[in-house]
């Protein structure tokens, strides 16, 4: 198990090292790294001054080092539009984005399960057809134009929630977190149902697909013939072995949710990192580019990481 | 008996093609039929736009300020009626939504075209290989897999900036994983084969055994993943320009349309960013329903 773990911390380590070369390459070979890194108000004489002290007259070995020296230290630059180190503004605005992420996450499995164990247990009904049919549509719906009519129904129309931004905050730690407020939350129902509506149909289809496998075997006729309740047999039989596969699926959805953040962000103006990014690109503010990348590669390994641990840890089988 | 029949043979009772086949089986289905009608004629309006739109909405002498952010149904001043109303600059929005599914349809095919001749060529290389090749190139497609779609886009995009060939090179670098895996998949189980053997034993050059025999028998599985990898191009081509790093407001897709339209959403004027989003759906829907129904004719699993 130990050796294990080793082995795959190793690999990941070695994951981010790759994803580090490729970043340095695309840095160089995409355009010219001074246009990158500069800002272009700069005038030549300090464009000339910037080469030099960033390094970029060193052979490409020495200056991959110097590159690599500079993320391990937290270092990528100064933000040309806000002024700041660019890891500072994602950092500021990560806990935004986890936060929008994990609702869309909680709606998607406090939706999809019920609704994926009933479609399992009544797969001929009218009602189960409609939620297959439902979730085919989740699959194909543009998310970004659902955004725009969740907005256009229940805040232009209805007026019942509001269109964009965080609402009030309550700061705990350090950091500021929506749902703990009213207003908070009602600023997150829109995104975060806007979000959770791929999951929701993935959630559904594993569950139903989960029951449907789950239901013929012996364990369960054998629960039957104990004289376990129906709804015994349910929540907790049937239930705890189709767990597994939805936890795993839906914690690597995780990163996809994160990634996906900037459209939702985009559409809401959820001041998340997603939004800065999409900002950013616009703004050719490179530095906060290149942050969001380095910071999204560790997320996305780290989460991996962690999926694999908890399989490990949940399903027996594995642990050989 | 099974052998490949003879030429003389061949000419007494012709079967119907492959082709053929697959289209009669394809069409026993009533919702099929549908799909494939709907699907025509998005592909025909987007091929002959210049000649059904009823404007060119990129032609400035063709359009004006006046008709700016008319419902539909209005009538211009020119008399012509705005079916699905105009859009801020006073575009007819059905002219506009016909010129926009040109494009989006361009990049899906492009994108499938290019994807699928990188993705193919290194999966029958894998499987065929094997070894350190085949290794080298899952390593490759695990680590392109490891990350969502929409995140190596926008990171592509971001350093190669707007354009529609720059974003269908960055939906290439999406796509082709997933072309890959499938023909390697499809051509391993090929592979072991008797013909393939005897093809070996004809010392038969490799790349003529690739593509004229593990390449057509690894066709069917193929077809199907092209199909719905057109239709998750245009949508997440459509998502990229909405965020306005896909095409350039010179070509507008789709998802430019509607990420204009959302400008006057706040303002209760839904349709133009609405209509543009139906088209969409529209399109992307009646994709994946042609791919689940050849997937459903060509049934890969049981090849």
């Amino acid at each position: 198990m130990l050796g294990w773990l080793i082995r795959r911390v190793l690999q990941a380590a070695l994951l981010v090292l790759a994803t580090t070369v490729i970043v340095f390459i695309g840095l160089h070979f995409v355009g010219n790294p001074i246009d990158i890194l500069v800002s272009p108000q700069a005038d030549s004489v300090e464009r000339l001054r910037l080469t030099k002290a960033l390094g970029l007259d060193l052979p490409l070995w020495r200056q991959y080092l110097r590159f690599l020296d500079g993320v391990a230290a937290g270092d990528f630059g100064i933000s040309f539009v806000y002024g700041q180190p660019a890891l500072r503004l994602i950092l500021e605005r990560m806990p935004a984005t986890f936060e929008l992420a994990g609702a869309a996450m909680v709606i998607a499995v406090g939706f999809g399960i019920p609704l994926g164990l009933y479609a399992g247990l009544r797969p001929e009904s009218p009602a189960s057809r409609l939620v297959m049919g439902a979730s085919l549509f989740g699959f194909s719906l543009p998310a970004f134009w659902v955004g725009l009519m969740l907005i256009f129904c229940f805040a232009v129309r209805l007026g019942w929630l509001p269109s964009s931004g965080r609402g009030a905050t309550v700061s705990i730690l350090g950091v500021r977190w929506s749902f703990l407020t009213l207003d908070g939350l009602r600023h997150l129902i829109l995104p975060a149902l806007n979000l959770a509506l791929f999951e929701i149909s993935l959630v559904i289809r594993l569950t139903r697909a989960g029951v449907r496998e789950v239901l013929p075997q012996t364990f369960v006729l054998f629960a039957h013939a104990k004289g376990l309740s129906d709804t015994r047999v349910i929540f907790v039989h049937v239930l705890k072995n189709i767990l597994i596969p939805v936890i795993t699926v839906v914690g690597m959805e995780f990163g996809s949710l994160i990634a996906f953040a900037v459209v939702t962000e985009s559409v809401f103006a959820w001041p998340g990192m997603g939004k800065l990014i999409i900002d950013s690109i616009n703004l050719l503010d490179r530095p906060v580019i290149v942050a969001y990348l380095a910071c999204m590669v560790v997320i996305f390994i780290l989460i991996n990481l962690i999926v694999d641990i908890l399989y490990m840890v949940l399903d027996p089988r594995v642990r050989k | 008996m099974s052998a490949k029949p003879s030429k003389a043979n061949d000419k007494t009772f012709r079967r119907p093609g492959p082709m053929l086949t697959l289209v009669r089986s394809f069409c026993r289905s009533w919702s099929a039929r549908a799909c494939l009608a709907v699907m025509s004629v998005i592909v025909l309006a987007a091929v002959f736009a210049p000649w059904i739109a009823p404007q060119n909405p990129y032609d400035l002498a063709q359009i004006s300020m006046l008709d700016a952010m008319l419902p539909p149904g209005s009538r211009s001043m020119s008399g012509m009626i705005y079916w699905l109303g105009t859009d801020g600059q006073g575009r007819d929005l059905l002219s506009a939504i016909i010129y926009g599914l040109g494009i989006s349809l361009e990049v899906g095919v492009l994108t499938a075209i290019f994807a699928g001749i990188v993705g193919i060529t290194l999966g029958l290389l894998a499987a065929y290989r094997g070894g350190w090749v085949d290794a080298a190139i899952m390593r490759l497609v695990d680590l392109q897999f490891s990350f969502p779609a929409i995140l190596v886009a926008l990171m592509l995009l971001a350093f190669m900036g707007k354009g529609i060939g720059n974003v269908v090179v960055a939906l290439v670098v999406v796509e082709w994983a997933t072309y890959a895996r499938t023909a390697r998949a499809a051509a391993l189980v090929e592979r072991s084969k008797e013909y393939i053997e005897a093809a070996i034993c004809l010392a038969i050059p490799v790349h003529r055994i690739v593509y004229r025999h593990l390449l057509p028998n690894c066709l069917p599985s193929l077809i199907v993943i092209a199909t719905i990898q057109i239709g998750r191009a245009i949508a997440l081509e459509a998502t990229l320009s909405f965020l306005g790093i896909g095409v350039p407001v010179t070509e507008p897709s789709l998802g430019l349309l509607i990420s204009n339209g959302s400008n006057y959403m706040l303002a209760g004027k839904l349709w133009v960013s609405f209509w543009p989003g139906v088209a969409l759906l529209v399109t992307v829907v009646t994709i994946n329903l042609i791919g689940d129904r050849l997937r459903d004719v060509l049934n890969p699993r049981s090849l």
